[in-house]
């Protein structure tokens, strides 16, 4: 058992860094799914049909992945496949990337597995809910996880218009030295201590200017309810593995124990 | 057993099973590292098996491709189980040989009579690094493309006719259709060149016999039956304490593949479930885990006269290196229980050099870390690296040993 612990010992030696794919540099919120709730992935299904499919594809998913959520293959037919596909179809694009390219300015990226893209369903819930107002944007708006992003805010009509409110960064050999609210103190800041200092406008938070149909609260579950889907699909087998792999590795327990005590029976004699 | 009788007239199986397990006489003591060789054995045909039903799905075209992974991860039964096995078997077949050759290092493996053993062991290793590279495009993803394109043009910077090198491996002027096919080919190919290797490195060393923690010639003492006094024969003995070693390890494997198979981005990483795109490069491309120390070697070196050539030198100096080691030691003693301090001062920075090229390979070469960049360690760490090997012969000669026993200890 000690040599056991010495290859445990080696493996937490080897450095372990996770990988930030994108890099968010922001905070992400948790958006704390969960994957056995079926409802939660057939509403995000829903939602994903009717405000995402638009432009975006789920190539590598075939409709018919909803029947292991429950969902019948009438109501599969006739709630989420508009142009006429099969149920057994993979979901496809509506847009051309030609069009794409004109309108957006480049084609809009297959969601399948932006869930294990972007490390997670954390991104993709706090993405869908950090759009805001920016009028110098060709959308008229831009994200504070994904800066200068190309699409539209498509949930706007549920969740409402949002409003940056700045502050404003004093930066000192690359360092943000202060922080202040208004912009005049910032500026007076600098004034006082002259050269080396610059001045930075960053989002601090977003605030609703224009209430949309949800209430934040009600929102934050469609958000949740993407995450939950987005990361449903790209990873169906996810749950499945785990169940399985406990019994694999029950399996191996008692498999492993009885090689243990044959070795120990044979190797008696030895000295 | 007139059937085995019949058998034997015709093909040694009788005398091929006595002489390479029932009566091939293994040293008693053998101790933890010594399952690491077993275990490499396993993995090898776990990534055969695995990889021969992964082809059976798989489309090596530039359009195909990457769909056609994820049409193995969903559509295919148990396909996700396959694809994981192979993923998570390619990163534990690295581990299980590195630790098979630190075994090798810290017992003196190498040393006369088992020189040719450990240099058709660094064939072997070459030969799952180059299988590992020429995989890793397959999944055609974004890490795969660009981890590609950046280690197939080292060998553009080969002077006069590196470009025309790159070209003709690549089979177009930048990764493309042509390469994944290729590259196809060679991953299927490689892995039975590496069981042929694998043959012959087990055929020199039943030739020699197999050395032991203690560094003892177990030969040297026999009985009046001419059986070695340490030797015990390796099956049964052998074989079911490997068993044992197989059931332990494929708990941890085990885990890996149905509850962290991405491994925190090492095994999996990220950016590769982005289909390749030869027109938007990745923020940041390292290689996988495995490769990673000698991509730190690599970067750590300047370019020198305008050409990255220098850097390419010496990363593939830090794996040549490893071929003269039977005569860089110069210890009257094999194993490290009977060498001295210096010896083992010297193997215990050269691990840690190892493990920190390692992360160093994996972060951007400008990250700061204990007030010093990450090329500044890098090139620290290089230096060390090839010191270990370099100044071998004057460190194993000062050394003070101990006397070694006459035969093995438990």
């Amino acid at each position: 058992m000690k040599k056991l612990f010495a290859l445990i010992t080696f493996i937490a030696l080897t450095p372990i860094t996770a990988w930030s794919a994108g890099g968010p540099s922001v905070a992400l919120e948790q958006a704390n799914i969960d994957l056995n709730n079926h409802a939660a992935i057939q509403r995000g299904a829903k939602y994903f049909v009717n405000y995402c499919m638009g432009c975006h594809s789920a190539k590598y998913v075939r409709y018919q992945l909803m029947e292991k959520v429950g969902l019948t293959t009438e109501q599969i037919k006739n709630n989420l496949i508009f142009d006429g596909g099969k149920v057994g179809g993979l979901m496809t694009n509506a847009m051309p990337e030609k069009d794409a390219a004109e309108w957006f300015g480049g084609p809009a990226p297959d969601l399948t597995l932006t869930s294990r893209i972007r490390g997670g369903e954390d991104w993709i819930y706090s993405y869908l809910k950090s759009f805001y107002t920016d009028p110098s944007r060709p959308m008229g708006v831009n994200n504070t996880v994904f800066k200068n992003v190309g699409m539209p805010n498509v949930l706007w009509e549920l969740e409402g218009i949002k409003e940056p409110v700045y502050h404003y960064a004093v930066i000192h050999d690359g360092h943000t030295e202060k922080v202040f609210d208004h912009e005049e103190d910032a500026k007076n800041y600098i004034r006082e201590h002259g050269k080396g200092y610059k001045l930075e406008k960053v989002v601090d938070h977003l605030e609703i200017t224009r209430p949309g149909q949800l209430t934040s609260t009600e929102f934050d579950q469609v958000a949740r309810d993407l995450a939950t889907y987005l990361t449903y699909i790209a990873e169906p087998m996810k749950l499945e593995r785990h169940s399985l792999g406990l019994w694999v590795i029950l399996f191996l327990t008692v498999f492993t124990i009885l090689a243990y005590m044959t070795k120990k029976e044979w190797w008696k004699a030895i000295h | 057993m007139s059937f085995m009788n019949w058998i034997d007239a015709r093909f040694p199986a009788t005398s091929t099973w006595n002489e390479h397990l029932a009566e091939y006489y293994a040293p008693k003591n053998f101790n933890f590292w010594y399952f690491f060789g077993s275990l490499a054995l396993l993995v090898l045909v776990n990534q055969i098996v695995t990889g021969v039903w992964l082809a059976m799905a798989y489309k090596p075209s530039a359009a195909e491709a990457f769909a056609s992974v994820e049409y193995i991860m969903r559509d295919m039964d148990y396909g996700w189980l396959i694809r994981y096995m192979h993923s998570t078997g390619a990163s534990a077949f690295f581990l299980v040989v590195y630790l098979h050759m630190f075994r090798g290092l810290i017992y003196g493996s190498y040393r006369n009579p088992r020189e040719l053993i450990w240099i058709i062991g660094l064939f072997i290793y070459l030969a799952m690094m180059a299988t590992a590279f020429f995989g890793y495009l397959l999944p055609w993803g974004q890490m795969s493309y660009w981890g590609a394109q950046v280690i197939v043009n080292l060998f553009a910077a080969v002077p006069f006719v590196g470009e025309e090198l790159s070209v003709w491996i690549r089979g177009d002027y930048v990764i493309s259709d042509a390469t994944l096919n290729r590259f196809f080919a060679l991953h299927f190919l490689l892995p039975f060149v590496l069981a042929a290797l694998v043959f012959i490195h087990i055929v020199a060393l039943h030739k020699v016999g197999s050395n032991n923690p203690d560094g003892i010639e177990i030969k040297k003492n026999k009985d009046e039956n001419g059986i070695p006094k340490d030797g015990i024969p390796f099956h049964p003995y052998y074989t079911v304490k490997d068993i044992f070693g197989v059931g332990v390890f494929l708990i941890f494997f085990a885990a890996v593949i149905f509850f962290w198979p991405d491994f925190g981005g090492l095994f999996l990483e990220p950016p590769n479930f982005e289909p390749a795109n030869p027109l938007k490069t990745p923020e940041h491309i390292a290689p996988v885990w495995y490769f990673t120390p000698f991509y730190a070697m690599l970067r750590a070196v300047p370019p020198m006269f305008g050409s990255q050539f220098p850097g390419v030198i010496v990363m593939f100096a830090s794996i040549l290196i490893l071929f003269a080691l039977p005569w860089l030691d110069r210890s009257p003693v094999k194993s490290v229980r009977y060498k001295g301090m210096l010896f083992k001062a010297a193997v215990a920075i050269f691990v840690v050099s190892f493990i920190f090229l390692g992360y160093l390979g994996m972060v951007a070469s400008t990250k700061v870390i204990l007030g010093f960049t990450a090329t500044f360690w890098a090139q620290l760490f290089t230096a060390v690296y090839f010191l270990f090997f370099l100044l071998m012969p004057w460190y194993s000669v000062l050394d003070k040993t101990k006397p070694v026993p006459e035969r093995v200890t438990q």
